[in-house]
């Protein structure tokens, strides 16, 4: 054994072997194909725009006046957010609950479950998969269409596409906890939505919070980038800001987004707190 | 109300994992009557109480409960025969963050519509009747204590206050006082006893410690690999009969004999904790 020592290898060694190479065959031709040529970085021209740029962000925009502006927009985009993740939870919640399989009254039981609650259940996720496959700043550019431009754009664009991911996540939050509180109340004949609030829901109620905090921070992107496309707020303010290449205001938003980001993080750490 | 099993069979799991948990019993529950079920773990107690809340479906044989058979009910009705009987499982399950007052409270879910379910949530309905269950087993101080603080006996006794809420005319109680103390265990079991005799409601309870169940019940089922190896009166109960219930290799006298609990483990809690 001793003699062997020098000898040895690690059987695992071949399989990490082989992962990293595979995984290498597998990056190569994407990038290939995405085109990506970090070269062009330090191409000559390229260095001399983005350093005078970058030139310009220091010392950040900080007048009075555009402080108020930037805060306004920030406002804006903040609420624009927060009633679309308001509206996103009226879409998810409901249909999470629906699609919940631990709540079938008529499982109780029997192995097997109705049909048609099955089919149901499958068209909700079917439902939940069409909202989100959409990226909102396609919704938003549908309902630029539709109702024009502004904000309510952003916010149906913002509850479509947030309520299937709240849903589809609400799901797979539900199915994962602990089920047999909820089993319990429903054998002692509570109904589904007892069931769900005395049952699931205590069980959940964290995850749920700091997920949907974390999806309204994801919704403030959404939201200025929206901007972008005729929303209003910070992504319309920044895009002003950009094409006319003034540094310093860029700058100060991209400040402002880390602070709201630092907010959310916050929220979030506060809320599980006082749940827990 | 009136229970009765005929030639009942319950399998557990399905396909090549499938077991008979229930073969072929039949058995009559009198309306108010009072029964406590012994046996081995792993005999079928649970799987035969789950069976009485219409919470496993009979492979073969029927279920009859006041007369009617619940699995030929529609979803609805049978349902609402759930909400008529009330099973306590040995570790009720608790959601951790839920304060006492809640999960007692949840006893009498059946009785109440959504609408005051939730009421109830936003500020409790009826905390009297839930200090007055809680204090019926020595815990009115921990009404408002989150269930993740309280013992594995403390919710034992949780579970048995929520039955004091949940006026059933059938009460079926699997292993109530497997947690408890000898003493406190005693008591427990005659505060359910008097509630089940004063709603008139028939109770039946799974027990391990057959001094217990002598001592206590003037009717015992002896269930052994899920059949009824015996069913009388409590004086007629010999030891020889107990011997048999729990094998033969069992030397220990039987009269002195209380199992260690071992077929039910702490409740799993793979998360939020």
């Amino acid at each position: 054994m001793h003699a062997d020592s020098q000898h040895w290898r690690d059987p695992a060694w071949s399989g990490r072997l082989t992962l990293f190479l595979v995984s290498l065959l597998i990056l190569l031709p994407t990038g290939y194909f995405a085109e990506f040529n970090p070269l062009v970085l330090l191409d000559k021209n390229s260095l001399r725009t983005s350093g005078h740029f970058l030139a310009t962000f220091l010392p950040p925009a900080h007048s009075s006046e555009f402080l108020r502006l930037a805060a306004a927009a920030a406002w804006k985009t903040v609420a624009i957010a927060t009633v679309g993740i308001f509206f996103a939870l009226l879409i998810a919640v409901p249909l999470a609950i629906i699609a919940n399989q631990a709540l079938s009254i008529s499982k109780i039981g029997r192995d097997r479950l109705c049909t048609l609650c099955q089919s149901f259940r499958y068209a909700i996720r079917w439902l939940l998969i069409a909202l989100r496959s959409i990226p909102e700043l396609v919704w938003a550019l549908l309902f630029v269409r539709a109702v024009g431009l502004g904000d309510t754009a952003g916010v149906m664009a913002i509850a479509l596409t947030y309520g299937g991911m709240l849903g589809k996540v609400f799901i797979e939050i539900f199915e994962s906890s602990e089920p047999e509180a909820t089993r319990a109340l429903l054998r002692n004949g509570a109904g589904r939505m007892q069931a769900f609030f005395y049952g699931t829901l205590p069980a959940c109620l964290p995850e749920l919070v700091s997920y949907t905090v974390y999806r309204w921070e994801c919704a403030i992107r959404a939201s200025v980038i929206m901007g972008f496309v005729g929303a209003g707020g910070l992504g319309q303010q920044m895009e002003l800001s950009m094409r006319m290449l003034a540094g310093a205001e860029v700058f100060t938003f991209l400040a402002i987004f880390v602070i709201l980001v630092w907010i959310a993080d916050l929220i979030s750490r506060e809320l599980r707190r006082i749940l827990d | 109300m009136t229970v009765s099993l005929e030639n009942v069979t319950v399998r557990l799991g399905r396909g090549s994992d499938a077991r008979v948990a229930i073969d072929c019993m039949t058995l009559d529950f009198e309306s108010g009557e009072q029964v406590a079920i012994i046996g081995p773990s792993g005999a079928g107690k649970t799987t035969l109480l789950h069976t009485l809340a219409c919470a496993h479906e009979p492979a073969s044989g029927t279920l009859l409960i006041d007369g009617l058979n619940p699995w030929t009910m529609n979803d609805a009705d049978r349902h609402r025969q759930r909400g008529r009987a009330f099973l306590a499982p040995q570790a009720p399950p608790l959601p951790p963050r839920q304060r006492v007052i809640t999960a007692v409270l949840a006893g009498r879910l059946p009785q109440q519509s959504t609408w005051q379910a939730l009421r109830s949530l936003v500020y409790p309905l009826d905390a009297a009747a839930a200090r007055d269950a809680l204090a019926a087993f020595k815990l009115e101080d921990k009404l408002t204590l989150r269930c993740d603080r309280l013992s594995g006996g403390e919710r034992q006794r949780v579970g048995l206050a929520r039955m004091l809420l949940s006026n059933a005319p059938l009460i079926l109680l699997d292993e109530p006082v497997s947690a408890l103390d000898p003493v406190l265990g005693a008591a427990a079991l005659e505060t359910a006893q008097i509630a089940a005799r004063q709603g008139n409601a028939t109770l039946v309870v799974s027990l391990h410690d057959v001094n217990l169940a002598r001592h206590r019940f003037q009717r015992l089922i002896g269930v052994r690999e899920g059949r009824v190896q015996f069913d009388l009166r409590s004086e007629l109960v010999t030891d020889e009969l107990l011997a048999g219930l729990y094998g033969a290799e069992l030397t220990l006298a039987v009269s002195e004999l209380t199992l260690p609990d071992v077929d039910n483990p702490a409740p799993k809690m793979t998360r939020c904790f």
